[in-house]
């Protein structure tokens, strides 16, 4: 016990003696905290909106004025031709173009019908389907008053008939993309913490040459690891709780789950992380290619987590894949926990993949770990 | 015996690092291997420490078996490595008392035992080992390995890179070590600090090439030596190399050692061929043979 809380004590010693790892370890993290949750977002805005008026009635431009109400469209000027905004369109300038044709007043009034044409750009496919669900509503709130307020004249008994659908979002009740990403960025930082560390920390022992040292003292594997590795686990969950804090204060995220439970849960994914980044140094020379892997594998956890892409969406071998990215669960109980209030029990199979990843890296690492050459 | 190899060898792919090495070291004994970089020494350090498997043979070390018993050889065992493998950005006072703790121990049950070196370095024990000059890291290097009060201490080259007034200190360390019951092995390439040893090995290239007292070593040499000076030192070696009677010529300090193929060599010839080719202030005179000069023979003859 003495041994290890000793090698405990050396470890965060050489932390906070290294003056230029100490900002990297605390601060970087917070500051990509509030940058990525800011800007990592998948809302649509600031649509460029262009539009061609053939009809120039007061009908054809109360339609553009929906546009311009719209927060999601930034209106630009009208073009004289369909040729002139395609053209637009083609130099980046305009996303999407609403064509109004000519009579479309005449038309709605007398066949209660008429036609629009409307080209959104769909590089990003994403995003185009987007801007047509959001043009879509647009265009029938705009008609179902356009009818009512035309049609009232001509048939006074005959009312039209009105169902609204008024959508209750749960959990994330003013559908605040923050709310969404923080919880799932905060998990990225601190796996990012902990793997590079853990992972860089036993090869630079070996590459200043004290590992050697270490090999010939009569320590055991146990306690030399876990002396190693626990420091670690200190910081990670220092880093959670700076995180959660900033999410709070800052970003107003509701916290409504148990925060001992997202503790202990972090505690388990942590020693996951702890044994991959063990593993990691088992197998490398110098820091710098025990970063290189631990960024291969973070790329592939980060983007297979369900983080920026729903897993549903990947083809089968890929969602099969992500049943080993610790990251994915750690993305799903964080999110089930702060923001719907999911107990250990809705939890559970998250817990027991979590723990038997850690047990299965943990035995990994350490019986790779070995003190002779 | 302190030391037992039979046999050890060692091979890195295809390179023989090691090739059947053995021998002993009594208890007590400052026993030296003198050998230049690449002789295998480190290797033969690694196995004996418990690093490193060797491929054949057998080693034990303070009676216990390299390969069977290491855990207890780590409890018995000092090792300095050749390069300074503390922690640079701990202070001199933490790195004695991690080891100490590590080896189960503390700084004041062994006292005793470093004391001498310590007291030298005590007045930085606040400063971080990072810092410290090269002869001070050596020395807490030396405190390091020996905290636990080993019975067998490893020292991998001790003395590279360190300046001559600090290499004296540290071999007058090693003696008073040795009083106190300690074996030592201690590797180095430097020819001078072969003789303070008590018995030395010859190796190169994973070879020994001789085991015994250096002075005995030195009288072991079978040719008369001449040194050879003359006020162009290049032109010297080139014209020696091609003089017929050169058996072998190499730079020493200021001058050439020269060994004469044939036994009725004189070195009034020498003196007459040197200055028919324009050698100036030519010097010829025999002198004793050190380790160094037998170390050029033996490695000489054994290619």
């Amino acid at each position: 016990m003495n041994i290890i809380r000793y090698i405990i004590q050396k470890e965060f010693k050489q932390i906070f003696r290294n003056k230029a790892m100490l900002p990297i370890i605390f601060v970087l993290p917070l500051i990509q905290l509030i940058i990525l949750s800011n800007a990592a977002t998948f809302e649509v805005k600031n649509i460029k909106f262009a539009f061609v008026d053939n009809d120039k009635t007061s009908l054809s431009r109360e339609l553009v004025e929906k546009f311009e109400a719209s927060s999601y469209f930034n209106v630009m000027t009208d073009f004289p031709s369909e040729k002139l905004a395609s053209k637009a369109m083609l130099e980046g300038k305009v996303d999407v173009i609403l064509e109004i044709p000519s009579y479309f007043e005449r038309q709605l009034l007398k066949n209660k019908k008429a036609d629009l044409s409307v080209i959104i750009n769909a590089i990003d496919g994403a995003a185009a389907g987007v801007e047509n669900v959001y043009i879509n509503q647009i265009v029938q709130q705009f008609t179902k008053k356009a009818q009512v307020e035309l049609f009232l004249f001509n048939n006074l008994g005959n009312q039209p008939q009105n169902i609204e659908t008024i959508p209750s979002f749960w959990y994330n009740e003013t559908l605040n993309y923050k709310t969404f990403m923080v919880p799932g960025i905060l998990v990225l930082l601190v796996t990012m913490i902990t793997l590079f560390l853990s992972g860089m920390n036993i090869v630079r022992e070996k590459e200043i040459g004290t590992l050697e040292q270490i090999n010939v003292t009569p320590i055991k594997k146990y306690q030399f690891i876990i002396g190693k590795l626990f420091p670690f686990l200190v910081l990670g969950m220092v880093l959670l709780t700076v995180g959660l804090i900033i999410s709070k204060m800052l970003f107003q995220i509701p916290i409504v789950g148990s925060l001992t439970l997202m503790y202990l849960y972090t505690i388990i994914y942590i020693l996951v992380i702890l044994g991959m980044g063990l593993f990691i140094s088992n197998f490398t020379d110098t820091q710098q290619q025990a970063m290189f892997i631990a960024w291969f594998f973070m790329v592939i956890f980060i983007l297979m987590s369900g983080l920026f892409t729903p897993i549903e969406s990947m083809p089968q071998w890929a969602q099969l894949l992500t049943e080993f990215n610790p990251i994915k669960y750690y993305v799903e109980v964080m999110r089930m926990v702060m923001l719907k209030g999911a107990g250990l029990s809705d939890i559970y199979p998250q817990v027991l993949k979590t723990f038997l990843f850690a047990i299965a890296m943990n035995a990994l690492a350490v019986i790779s770990y070995k003190k002779t050459s | 015996m302190s030391i037992i190899l039979n046999n050890i060898s060692k091979s890195y792919n295809k390179v023989k690092a090691l090739d059947d090495i053995s021998f002993e070291v009594k208890p007590g004994e400052l026993f030296g291997l003198i050998g230049p970089d690449g002789a295998g020494k480190t290797t033969l350090f690694r196995i004996l420490t418990t690093l490193l498997i060797q491929d054949g043979g057998k080693a034990s070390v303070a009676g216990y078996d390299v390969q069977k018993q290491y855990k207890d050889i780590r409890n018995h065992v000092g090792y300095m490595p050749g390069r300074f493998s503390l922690y640079q950005d701990l202070t001199v006072e933490e790195n004695l008392n991690f080891f100490a703790t590590i080896f189960g121990t503390t700084i004041e049950e062994n006292y005793d035992l470093i004391k001498d070196i310590y007291i030298q370095i005590e007045p930085f024990k606040a400063r971080r080992a990072g810092k410290l000059s090269g002869g001070m890291k050596q020395k807490l290097a030396l405190c390091c390995a020996l905290i636990h009060k080993p019975k067998v201490l490893f020292l991998d080259e001790p003395t590279t890179g360190v300046d001559p007034v600090s290499r004296k200190e540290f071999w007058e360390m090693l003696k008073r070590l040795q009083q106190k019951d300690i074996t030592i092995l201690v590797s180095t390439p430097y020819m001078d600090e072969a003789e303070l040893c008590d018995r030395i090995a010859l190796i190169t290239n994973g070879k020994i090439l001789q085991i015994n007292t250096p002075e005995a070593i030195i009288a072991s040499f079978p040719k008369k030596i001449y040194k050879v000076r003359s006020s162009n030192t290049y032109q010297l070696i080139e014209d020696l190399r091609i003089y017929p009677d050169t058996h072998s010529a190499y730079p020493f300090g200021e001058y050439l050692h020269f060994t004469p193929k044939s036994e009725v060599f004189r070195s009034m010839d020498l003196t007459k061929y040197l200055a028919e080719r324009h050698h100036k202030e030519i010097e010829v005179k025999e002198t004793v043979a050190t380790i160094e000069d037998t170390f050029m023979d033996l490695s000489k003859a054994h290619e």
